[in-house]
């Protein structure tokens, strides 16, 4: 009686803090893991064509892929073909088989709209006569990759990748690259920032833990009204520093320090993003690091000065390590945030400072290729996993103090 | 279950609130268009007439072209959009996905003369789901400022670094940079399609392109080019005519357009598939395809009418002293050697050519 009655207590003494929680968990579940759900099974489920030509799909699994299919694969697909102009989902299935085999988008709704006002007897024959593309195999072989509900496609696409019709998975050529060479150069630009970051932020982080307190305050301001301010006002502001008629290489033209023939490309290129994302991300790694730093006591640099340690020897074998909690989250969330950096790329980046997002943007945005827009996210998904993991195994997340 | 009348009056207000908000419904309409002085010019050019002779109050929302949002809400069967001004390539696909209604029934006005519209109209305006409503071009422009020496006059000049050294602006996607290229390489505009075709046509048009890409800036919106030119950022760049116009007349920028090779589309009218206001937007749709409301958006920005009855009755900017004809994309001096896009050939290759592209660039 007793025991049970400690049970039910124990029991509610759980439930009050779950109970608490759990709008949070409702939020969390409605605004990121569905969402991310449904982003991770579109990347591999695209059932569109397999809804709307089931018949046609299941004749085309004995077809031998040699000669141009039969009459009565050609009689299936006219009727369902002919559904789908009713139903008007014919596009999404031409914008399917085109992404696979490129030039045949016009072939469906043309061949269905023609075959409505004729009143064919022999469909095999007045399909190929209003568009010859029928008699080629390789659109018959597009149909049946398009009608798979399951697909690596655009797995396989997102890493520069495709399978050959007749099974075997190999790179697209060579023109058609571009997906692996951007996870490279998005890692790359994150690592830079990072260390950008990292020597720009520390000597200020520092500086605002060891002054004095009205001006650590006065610091602290100066770099969180940035943090403050509209990326877009941020972004947009140093292109008017750094374009070419703009405010710098008005003043180093003046200084006659360049040419006016020969004003530097500060921004539409690399270092433009790499400027601008430093001065965007700062905040990051300023913000823990000073935590850090501010609970470090003062008494222990005088302990090492009085032991003898000259200033540079105290900083690098008792300050700095101290503060390495500090540097390794704030590290950590500026490169995080490097790998998903959207906007800054694409205002000051030109071409050849683009990131992997921007291509996420772009087939969300244009291309309508969502499937292919998943794929791309989940993999940056895995490589910041995998970056956290890195983390984890060598540094130790308890080893990561926010202050 | 009976209801005592005492009882049922309480509803009368309710009833007739009902009846008062379906009859303001009916007398609404969203139109939805590309914003900045094209809305404006749409606004004054025959929204206005068409509210005071139909007593049907219109809602203007911009956006940015493209099937994004129509299609969003017409999958999540949420519909509240009715008109919208779009592009042909985008008609075209959306055509086709379902996402517009079927307006090939429409009775759409004579022109002033009396010509029917199916004959008053150019070639291809009217579609199953769309009608045309007006020319732009993308040509190539520059600031007469900021031109030393013989200003250009063909495509060519576009390419050749050599005699005119500088920066170039291009939008940043294959459409309209493939056929300038390809045009500048010495292939008629008739046949640019048939070469663009072939495998050796793309890389063509690419080499000819990789001559000037350490020069060129990639512009997005069409906001850029007169901004980039104005700053003396480019030395020319490809740029739709409306824009450049607006920034010579409005803003006395001494901008010239070369209209030499420049590429015509389409813009054109749809109605969102279960348009909350469907006779409405209907009305509007013929009110604003009629000769008298394409010369009025030609009275405020020059775009061009794609009725035959349209050009001749194009006459002056409605504020300021300017001649609109000279302007136009199809006015005769401007249309000595241009190219039509082509709609179908882009809706079955963008997406390859602009992975392509985009790799082109990034390379």
């Amino acid at each position: 009686m007793f025991g049970r009655n400690n049970e039910t207590n124990a029991i509610a003494k759980r439930a009050v803090p779950i109970g608490l929680a759990l709008p949070l968990v409702a939020f969390v579940s409605i605004t990121f893991l569905i969402p991310l759900g449904s982003m991770v099974l579109q990347s591999f489920h695209d059932p569109e064509v397999a809804e709307t030509l089931p018949n046609t799909l299941r004749l085309l699994q004995d077809w031998d892929d040699t000669e141009i299919p039969n009459a009565e694969v050609f009689e299936s697909l006219a009727d369902e073909l002919n559904a789908a102009l009713e139903a008007r989902t014919i596009g999404k299935v031409a914008t399917r088989v085109n992404r696979i085999a490129s030039g045949t988008r016009s072939v469906f709704a043309k061949t269905a709209r023609r075959l409505q006002r004729m009143d064919a007897t022999d469909v095999k024959a007045a399909m190929i006569e209003i568009d010859d593309r029928w008699t080629d195999t390789s659109l018959w072989q597009a149909i049946r990759t398009a009608g798979y509900r399951f697909t690596s496609r655009h797995y396989l696409q997102s890493v520069d990748l495709k399978r050959a019709p007749d099974g075997p998975v190999q790179q697209v050529s060579e023109d058609q690259r571009i997906y692996n060479s951007l996870y490279l150069r998005t890692f790359y630009v994150a690592l830079t920032v990072t260390l950008l970051c990292f020597l720009v932020g520390y000597p200020i982080a520092y500086a605002i833990a060891s002054v004095g307190e009205s001006l650590a305050k006065i610091l602290l301001i100066v770099v969180l009204i940035p943090f403050w301010t509209s990326l877009l006002v941020r972004t947009t502001s140093w292109l008017v520093l750094l374009q070419n008629q703009g405010v710098i290489n008005d003043i180093l033209v003046w200084l006659g320090l360049v040419g006016d023939e020969s004003r530097l490309a500060l921004v539409h290129n690399m270092t433009g993003t790499l400027i601008a994302m430093t001065h965007v991300l700062l905040p990051f790694m300023i913000l823990p690091m000073y935590a850090v730093m501010r609970s470090i006591p003062p008494a222990y640099m005088r302990a090492a000065a009085s032991l003898g340690a000259n200033p540079i020897q105290s900083f690098i074998r008792v300050y700095f390590p101290q503060s390495l909690p500090g540097v390794s989250a704030g590290c950590m969330l500026v490169f995080i945030l490097s790998l998903g950096y959207y906007i800054t790329p694409a205002l000051v980046g030109g071409t050849k400072g683009q990131l992997i997002s921007n291509m996420i943007a772009y087939h969300i945005q244009n291309s309508l290729n969502w499937g292919l827009a998943a794929a791309i996210s989940v993999i940056l998904l895995v490589i910041v996993f995998a970056c956290y993991f890195i983390f984890d195994r060598f540094v130790g997340l308890d080893k990561l103090k926010l202050g | 279950m009976s209801s005592s009348p005492k009882f049922r009056l309480l509803f009368l207000p309710v009833v007739a609130l009902m009846a008062s908000a379906v009859a303001i419904a009916e007398e609404t309409l969203t139109v939805v268009s590309f914003g900045g002085s094209y809305a404006q010019a749409c606004v004054d050019g025959y929204h206005k007439a068409f509210e005071e002779e139909t007593g049907i109050k219109i809602k203007l929302e911009d956006y940015n072209g493209g099937l994004a949002q129509i299609r969003a809400q017409v999958d999540a069967g949420a519909v509240h959009w009715d008109v919208v001004d779009t592009e042909s390539a985008p008609l075209q696909t959306g055509c086709d996905e379902g996402v517009f209604e079927y307006i090939d029934d429409l009775e759409l006005p004579p022109s002033p003369d009396g010509v029917p519209a199916e004959e008053d109209f150019f070639d291809d305006m009217l579609t199953e789901c769309g009608v045309g409503t007006l020319v732009y071009a993308t040509a190539i422009a520059y600031n007469a400022d900021n031109m030393p020496g013989d200003p250009p006059t063909s495509i060519t000049d576009f390419f050749d670094l050599e005699k005119y050294p500088g920066r170039r602006g291009m939008q940043r996607r294959p459409l309209n940079n493939l056929e300038f290229a390809i045009m500048a390489d010495g292939v008629p505009t008739e046949e640019v399609y048939e070469v663009l075709s072939t495998e050796e046509g793309i890389q063509r048009a690419f080499r000819k392109l990789d001559t000037i890409k350490d020069q060129v800036i990639w512009w997005e919106t069409g906001a850029q080019p007169p901004q980039m030119l104005a700053d003396r950022e480019v030395l020319m760049s490809t740029a739709w005519n409306g824009r450049i116009f607006n920034a010579q007349v409005k803003e006395n920028q001494p901008f010239v357009i070369m209209w030499d090779g420049h590429i015509r589309d389409t813009g054109a009218m749809a109605i969102v598939a279960g348009a909350p206001n469907l006779e409405n937007a209907r009305k509007f749709v013929a009110f604003a395809t009629s000769t008298r409301g394409m010369v009025g958006v030609a009275s405020h920005i020059s775009y061009a009418p794609v009725r035959h009855s349209g050009l001749p009755r194009v006459g002056k900017h409605a504020t300021e002293d300017v001649e609109m004809k000279p302007h136009l994309p199809t006015y005769s001096e401007n249309s000595k050697k241009f190219l039509l896009s082509d709609v179908i050939w882009w809706s079955e290759r963008e997406d390859e050519l602009t992975e392509r592209f985009n790799s082109w660039l990034a390379r």
